[in-house]
């Protein structure tokens, strides 16, 4: 690996940072709006044209605002919660491949941090840590209702990490592969896992929605019963990190659910068009994030729909209802690769 | 219990059926009435301060304190107003009109001060009502909102109607 | 080599913490923190699979449901239970048999040659599963057995006996 290699890889990484962040930032804009038209509504539209400053306004709010730690918080790990929370979600990227490669030259530049072999895995490994931010940060308060929102939170993300990791399984028993290079490679074209795994598929992105903590299944917040939930005596910008981080964990997540089940960067047709390798591959990297966005959308649609799960049926319906179906594709699939493959 | 009306409704509740309870359905079809809102329904929203709604005849809004046909300020600092307000909105002091005068006040005696806080203000009308000489009437806009108490204090500068011909 | 020097050097460091925080919070805190050592010890050994099931099961579940009861429990200083001096003589007594036993075995070992990898590629996924799979298959399935019986224990034991309630 030469200097340029390990410039070109060091952009790489800084671009895809700030490409999270700022999607993260438009993503709360994108709520708000979306929420808006749901309702029939303006949405934000006072700073700057149709609101797209509304971002920026919040962030300086955010920062300029008073900061509170309470007196018998755990004045470390209080602040440890959020950084916590804001850094897992933002590693959660390194392993998307962003695109095929690019030839500039004679640099070859893979449009991916880094293609570990175990690339699934790491998405679960940094998933399953996300929940140390909300539950440090919840204990740290000192408060019980925060408390009562972290344990929650926690609870609820070990359940569902479950689902989510055997609806994955069916999954790589089709791929034969844990790295997500090779996967999205495997869907070239039109063949799409989400035309081989439509169950595997829902189980994941049920699993997705509580993993992020979103509607209709964000039982850690919820001003009726917890006051406001794990970040209940947070302000400023800490808490500014934990609602920030919500909205990259969406992004990531959703970058995810159009690897795997979507094609990534892959599109129909895409070698017929008679373009030059790079072409296609920016055009691979617009369908991504079309996909993407697309993802983040329904994430939002489903938000402003459904409400909000109570706590046991949240519970039954992971253990009792998405594990079951999960192993059951598991046998499925299975009995398709040996019987009809 | 005999029910006293017979209104009683007999609510009953069925065990869910199998699609009921996949959830699937129903969040599907959830989803497409609220894409429906999203695509097709207009907002209802009035971009307020560039739009307004009409207000209605009897719409009760910012104080105005007005003039005579003349364009002289009818008000004569009787206090009646001050004094039939539940809210002690208003203070005013008043002042002799000196000779020469008589094109700005009609009265002899007319009010030199004449304040309303519009934050005790409650839009009542009864100064309106009170007034022996027509001379105020809540005929105006909403109050803008401001950051500082004593900018909601209005004074004549901001009460009295504009001079006629100007 | 400095690497491991380093890593090995804040696993210890961590344990040491684990033991001596005086908050049980923080010390499972520190233990996350030893774990992840442990993680990255064996990218190190380029057991990517292992390292990252390690950081999955151990980090991301495990520790989370100590993290969970120890939250639920709220130990503090108050609840502690009052030591009493015999207990304080046998810890120290027991302890020190111990530190014996530890210094007489070191003096026996000699300083083995560094353990080299034969095949570098052991720890990848790929390998991993021909190995279990092929040579280790009893051993897998027996595994799995336990871990299944062990689930079923604790179905056991958390549902409610009809007869008692
Ligand atoms: S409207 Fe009512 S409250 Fe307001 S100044 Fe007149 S009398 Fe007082
Ligand atoms: S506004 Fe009318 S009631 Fe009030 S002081 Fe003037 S004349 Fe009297």
């Amino acid at each position: 690996m030469g200097t340029a290699d390990i410039l070109i890889k060091f952009a790489l990484i800084v671009i895809i940072f700030l490409i999270s962040l700022l999607i993260a930032m438009y993503s709360t804009y994108a709520e708000r709006k979306v929420a808006a038209f749901f309702q029939d509504r303006v949405g934000p539209n006072r700073a700057g044209p149709f609101g797209i400053l509304q971002p920026l306004a919040d962030g300086a709010k955010m920062f300029l605002k008073e900061e509170i730690i309470p007196t018998h918080a755990n004045g470390f790990l209080f602040i440890v919660g959020p950084s916590l929370a804001i850094m897992t979600a933002c590693i959660g990227s390194a392993v998307i491949p962003w695109g095929q490669k690019l030839t500039i030259g004679t640099h070859v530049i893979d449009l991916q941090v880094t293609d570990i072999n175990v690339g699934v895995l790491y998405i679960f490994g940094v998933v399953s840590l996300g929940v140390y931010g909300v539950m440090i940060g919840g204990w740290a308060s000192n408060n019980k209702y925060s408390l009562l929102g972290a344990i929650r939170a926690a609870s609820q993300n070990i359940s569902y990490e479950i689902a989510m990791g055997l609806s994955i399984i069916s999954l790589l028993m089709t791929t034969g592969t844990l790295s997500l290079r090779e996967i999205a490679e495997q869907q070239h074209g039109w063949h799409w896992n989400i035309i081989y795994q439509p169950l595997g598929f829902l189980i994941f992105i049920v699993c997705a929605f509580a993993e992020t903590n979103r509607t209709p299944f964000d039982l850690p917040e919820c001003e009726t019963e917890l006051v406001g939930g794990y970040h209940t005596e947070y302000s400023s910008m800490k808490l500014g990190f934990y609602l920030f981080a919500e909205y990259i964990n969406m992004f990531v997540s959703s970058a995810v659910m159009a690897t795997l089940y979507f094609g990534g960067y892959n599109f129909p047709f895409m070698h017929s068009l008679g373009l030059s390798e790079n072409w296609v591959t920016i055009l691979g990297v617009i369908v991504l994030f079309a996909k993407i966005f697309f993802f983040i959308f329904f994430f939002m649609w489903v938000r402003w729909t459904i409400p909000r799960f109570r706590y046991d049926q949240l519970m039954d319906l992971g253990w009792k209802t998405l594990i079951p179906l999960a192993i059951a594709n598991i046998v499925l699939t299975g009995l398709w690769m040996t019987f009809i493959k | 219990m005999e029910s006293l009306s017979n209104k009683r409704k007999v609510i009953e509740s069925k065990p869910l059926n199998f699609w009921e309870r996949a959830y699937l359905p129903a969040i599907l079809h959830g989803l497409a009435i609220t894409m429906k809102h999203f695509l097709f329904k207009k907002d209802v929203t009035v971009r307020y301060p560039e739009q307004k709604r009409e207000f209605s005849e009897n719409f009760r809004g910012m104080h105005s304190l007005k003039r005579d046909e003349e364009g002289r300020e009818r008000c004569t600092a009787c206090g009646l107003c001050a004094l039939s307000c539940p809210a002690e909105a208003i203070t005013m002091i008043s002042a002799e009109r000196q000779p020469g005068e008589e094109n700005l006040y009609r009265e002899e005696k007319y009010a030199a001060v004449y304040e309303i806080n519009m934050l005790r203000c409650i839009f009542c009308g009864l100064c309106e009502e009170a007034c022996p000489k027509e001379a105020i009437y809540l005929d105006g806009d909403i109050i803008p909102a401001d950051y500082l108490r004593k900018d909601f204090i209005y004074g004549k500068d901001k009460l009295v109607e504009a001079p006629l011909n100007q | 080599m400095s690497i491991f020097y380093f890593i090995a050097f804040l696993s210890i460091l961590f344990a040491v913490l684990v033991i001596s925080a005086k908050n049980p919070v923080h010390s499972i805190l520190y233990l996350v923190l030893t774990f992840f050592t442990f993680t990255i010890q064996y990218i190190l050994l380029n057991a990517q699979f292992l390292a990252i099931v390690n950081f999955i099961v151990y980090m991301g579940a495990i520790l989370v449901l100590f993290l969970y009861t120890l939250m639920l429990i709220n130990l503090n200083k108050d609840s502690e239970p009052v030591k009493s001096n015999i207990i304080k003589i046998a810890a120290v007594l027991g302890g020190g048999s111990l530190l014996v036993v530890i210094v007489a075995c070191l003096k026996q070992v000699g300083i083995s040659q560094p353990v080299l990898l034969k095949d570098p590629g052991l720890g990848l996924v790929k390998n991993l599963g021909k190995v279990l799979f092929n040579e280790f298959l009893l051993p897998f399935e027996v595994s799995s057995l336990l871990l299944l019986s062990a689930m079923v224990g604790a179905v056991l034991l958390a549902t409610k006996d009809p007869k008692t309630t």
